[in-house]
């Protein structure tokens, strides 16, 4: 872990909440727009949050590192994708 | 919204070793009653989505714990 | 391909030191209607099913695994301090025995995960049916998990998974409704 993440305090876990959330609505959309694929007000809504999620999961990655591994997140040096905490451990 | 729970009375026996349990409850969540989800039903903010499972409002469902817990006699 | 994303779907927080739950969480790990089991059960089923509905049993297998990862957590923080004779007590001496605090694919009373927990009958309908089945008897374990902890938090966390198998269970059923619609009608929902 690098000097300047501060896992575990109030701030990360108020931005990872913010981050579950959007990505929870998202799920729900895409499960269901499997079954409504013609729903033109889910599939706007969808791709408007699919754009504010990039945008905080850029935020959440500069202070806490990267989100996805194989090349879906940039990495500072050192390679952090090893570096804690790891999901089941916060 | 409708109750989200039916009750339900065994019968109960003469001979029953234990004091008897009179309702039983059992589950009936909303997406029983929704053949197919209707397009723009109101949702939740991400947040209380999050927080209750679902984005819509018609198809949360509360599940009480004490439900389970009332215990014997219970009418 | 998939790809990790190192956070959890929902928060996870257990405040109760209570290690007997960790014994009985592990049927949603390992057990017949799990999480491994249903994110199998789905993916597997993808290979013989309509094009239609074969990004559903995607998705929903995707969101299994998220779900696995959860229940995992929560064996993990509930067990990852407990002592041998903690684990004694809580009737996980025979776990110990085998796999000190590993965390193992088997149900609350120790039964290895089979694959027999999967069916795959290769017949639209009756394994779309059977998924619907799979998240009610998902949904009514969750119940009684919540039943057996007085951790506030901890059944928060189990409250979301068994709303969780709800909307699953809604989006399988609107799919048996896309399978019955006659080929290139449409249909106004």
């Amino acid at each position: 872990m690098t000097a300047e993440n501060r896992f575990g305090d109030e701030q990360y876990y108020a931005l990872l909440e913010q981050l579950q959330a959007i990505d929870f609505v998202l799920v729900e959309l895409s499960l269901y727009l499997d079954t409504h694929p013609t729903d033109q007000n889910a599939l706007q809504q969808f791709n408007d949050l699919t754009e504010q999620r990039w945008v905080l999961a850029n935020e959440y990655e500069k202070l806490y590192g990267p989100l996805q591994n194989l090349g879906r997140s940039y990495s500072g040096y050192p390679w952090q994708w090893n570096d804690d905490p790891w999901p089941w451990q916060v | 919204m409708h109750s989200q729970t039916r009750d339900y009375y065994p019968y109960v026996g003469p001979y029953d070793p234990c004091p008897p349990i009179r309702v039983k409850t059992y589950q009936v969540p909303p997406h029983l009653f929704m053949t197919f989800q209707p397009e723009n039903l109101p949702q939740y903010s991400p947040m209380e989505a999050l927080r209750l499972g679902t984005l819509w409002p018609a198809l949360f469902s509360p599940y009480d714990p004490r439900l389970s817990h009332l215990g014997r006699g219970h009418s | 391909m998939w790809i990790y994303e190192k956070k959890l779907q929902y928060p996870v927080r257990v405040s109760k030191c209570d290690v007997r739950m960790a014994k009985y969480l592990i049927e949603q790990y390992g057990g017949a209607d799990g999480e491994l089991a249903a994110a199998l059960r789905y993916m597997n089923q993808r290979y013989t099913i309509p094009n239609k509905v074969v990004g559903l049993l995607t998705d929903i297998a995707t969101e299994e695994f998220a779900h696995l990862e959860m229940i995992a957590t929560m064996v993990y923080k509930l067990t990852k301090d407990a002592t041998v004779e903690e684990l004694k007590e809580a009737g996980l001496g025979d776990h110990y025995a085998n796999h000190d605090r590993a965390l193992f694919y088997n149900n609350a009373s120790g039964v290895p995960w089979t694959a027999a927990y999967i069916a795959a009958k290769g017949d639209p309908i009756a394994d779309l049916y059977e998924d619907i089945a799979a998240e009610e008897k998902a949904r009514a374990t969750y119940q009684w998990l919540i039943d057996m902890t007085d951790d506030v938090d901890l059944q928060d966390s189990l409250k979301f998974l068994r709303e969780r198998e709800i909307v699953h269970s809604m989006r399988f059923r609107e799919a048996v409704e896309i399978l019955k619609e006659e080929r290139d009608s449409k249909k106004i929902f």
